[in-house]
């Protein structure tokens, strides 16, 4: 018998991070190899909530298929809807009318706070923080019922079409809006002193999962976590798109591009499109603002209802409308917004008929995890839900 | 921006001749159609080309033309920050034929060609990590297909006697009804669906 005492081989511990870990931000299989309490390798498992919206969307017609838009980042449903709408409008060179793209800004802007303040929020809850969420979640239900008294449903809008939107806002939503703006800010502010000063959530994201802007750019980042790492690039500002050329806002722009630095952006971005909202309510309200909101065109908008029941030219655009739809000449197109997440991509073939014949959803958030391997290589496994958090990660966009 | 697209487009071509097969300008959109053999090549001199600069690749898909012999268009997008231009490029492949991977040039295509391989069956050669993304483990066929059915060939259920979740053909009560909305009534020069007795008796 040897006197050589066996060591006994360490090995590398694979552990599933989700698909039901509440910090995996929805349905999210990350399995993890750890040596230590260091991560060596991610493999994130993504697909299940794989709904096949491109497959089937190819059955529907353009009209249908709006809705699907607000089932993908559900966190600002509207933001997706105008994607698609603008690739439509680009194809059909269909203008829409001033006062739909105040609308339009207005709520894609809302839109924004509505993501950002969850994400900013449920980040700091998964690095410890219990209250952040339920002070952010306050505002977004203010949110939700503006969503709500405009389209009906608090998510899944199906407010944007092509051509414009679907109805007009009464004047008291829109004084109501214009009301909730400086209180917000000041939450905003609260917010703020609660926890992005805080103490334990610097040490939790500072210098956690820095990437240089090259590396951005070459993993096809996007939105805030393009920003934060320090490149001036917005869509709203590079593309302007609908009536953000008139809008005065700033880009907030970091310069570490770490997990802190991306949270810091969204805050103030959030300021930003409150400044946006509030340009958007005194201009709807002003006399600029006034007229119709889509495009009169009888071919693509439906005609009011009211309309219909004495003209029969807008009682047959309404039956064509929604038994056949509209059909786009064959051609293909990208159109692309910046949504709260970053660059949220339509690329539309059509092949004349009222149906597309394929639709690509170029989501943000399927970049940014496609890079969560080199995101948390050789970080500790307590800096992976941090990471994951500040990535902005909502499965309904990177499933699909 | 029409005028800069175009001669982007021409300086591609003269740069690399023979690896742009055809440009197209649609919608103040620049296509390239390449051919695939040289397609790594271009890519990397569209995106260090100090003219070109295309430092972002923001998505990669194709699209299915089942008529066609070479049935995909593989399309990707790259996005050039610093002219704030976009540029659109094109590979023809069939179902055996593997394009280049282009993950060598951006990390990025990693996910979205593994996408493409899994929704349309496209192989990329040289790709480090060819797995299935969307779908189920285990799943069998390419959805995005134009001869996939859009109910699929399986579902499953929770299956009580055996306590577990079990895989079935799919068993439709209704079938899944494509309406031809296409203006039957503006003198259509085909049979409709369900109208082929009726054509039959007209001489």
């Amino acid at each position: 018998m040897s006197d050589t005492v066996e060591v006994p081989q360490a090995r590398n511990f694979s552990i599933n991070f989700g698909p039901q870990h509440p910090a995996a931000h929805g349905v999210l299989r990350l399995v993890l190899e750890l040596d230590g309490e260091i991560v060596e390798r991610v493999d994130p498992h993504i697909g299940l909530l794989h709904r096949g919206t491109e497959k089937l969307m190819e059955a529907r017609t353009y009209l249908q298929n709006v809705p699907y838009f607000d089932r993908l980042d559900y966190c600002a449903p509207m933001n997706q809807e105008h994607a698609f709408c603008l690739a439509i409008e680009k194809m059909l060179k269909v203008e829409v009318p001033r006062r739909g793209q105040l609308i339009r800004v207005m709520f894609c802007e809302i839109g924004r706070i509505l993501s950002h303040l969850l994400n900013v929020t449920t980040q700091a809850l998964d690095v410890g923080a219990l209250t952040p969420p339920l002070w952010g979640f306050e505002e977004r239900e203010k949110l939700m019922v503006f969503y709500e008294r405009a389209s009906g449903a608090r998510l899944h809008a199906n407010y944007f079409r092509p051509g414009g939107v679907h109805l007009d806002l009464p004047v008291r939503l829109i004084e109501d809006i214009g009301a909730w703006c400086d209180p917000f800010l000041v939450v905003l502010d609260d917010l703020h002193n609660l926890f992005i000063e805080n103490r334990i959530f610097k040490q939790r994201n500072v210098d956690i999962g820095v990437v240089s802007l090259e590396d951005c750019w070459r993993w096809g980042f996007s939105g805030p976590v393009l920003r934060a790492s320090g490149a001036e690039w917005d869509l709203r500002r590079a593309e302007p798109y609908e009536c953000y050329e008139e809008m005065e806002f700033d880009i907030p722009v970091g310069k570490h591009g770490d997990s802190y630095e991306r949270q810091v952006v969204r805050m103030e971005e959030m300021r930003q499109s409150t400044a946006i909202i509030k340009q958007c309510v005194e201009k709807l309200l002003g006399p600029g603002g006034q007229g119709p909101v889509s495009s009169q065109q009888g071919k693509i908008v439906p005609p009011h209802r009211a309309e219909m029941k004495r003209s029969m030219e807008a009682l047959i655009h309404h039956f064509k409308l929604f038994t056949e739809g509209f059909k786009i000449p064959a051609g293909e197109v990208y159109a692309s917004v910046e949504a709260p997440k970053g660059e949220f991509g339509v690329y539309l073939v059509a092949d004349g008929t009222d149906k597309p014949y394929r639709c690509k959803i170029r989501a943000p958030g399927f970049a940014h995890l496609a890079a969560m391997d080199f995101l948390c290589r050789k970080s500790m496994l307590a800096d992976v839900s941090a990471i994951l958090g500040s990535i902005d990660i909502v499965f309904g966009e990177v499933d699909r | 921006m029409d005028d800069s697209l175009k001669s982007l487009g021409d300086h591609v071509a003269a740069s690399l001749p023979g690896a742009v097969i055809s440009q197209t300008f649609a919608h103040d959109e620049l296509t390239l159609l390449l051919d695939p053999a040289r397609l790594v090549e271009t890519v990397t001199f569209l995106r260090d080309d100090p003219a070109c600069l295309f430092l972002c690749l923001i998505d990669i898909t194709a699209v299915d033309y089942p008529g066609r012999e070479k049935r995909f268009e593989v399309v990707t997008h790259l996005l050039s920050p610093k002219y704030i231009r976009r540029i659109r490029i094109k590979v023809l492949t069939d179902e055996r034929t593997p394009v280049a991977s282009l993950v060598d040039v951006y990390p990025a295509a990693n996910w979205f060609e593994r996408e493409t391989y899994d929704l349309f069956g496209v192989y990329f050669s040289g790709h480090p990590d060819l797995r299935r993304i969307m779908t189920d483990y285990g799943f069998d066929g390419h959805p995005l297909r134009k001869d996939f059915p859009m109910t699929g060939y399986v579902e499953v259920r929770y299956d009580d006697e055996q306590k577990r979740v079990i895989y079935e053909p799919v068993k439709l009560n209704q079938a899944y009804r494509s309406f031809d909305f296409l203006s039957p009534w503006e003198g259509s020069d085909y049979v409709l669906p369900g109208d082929e007795k009726a054509g039959a008796k007209t001489p």
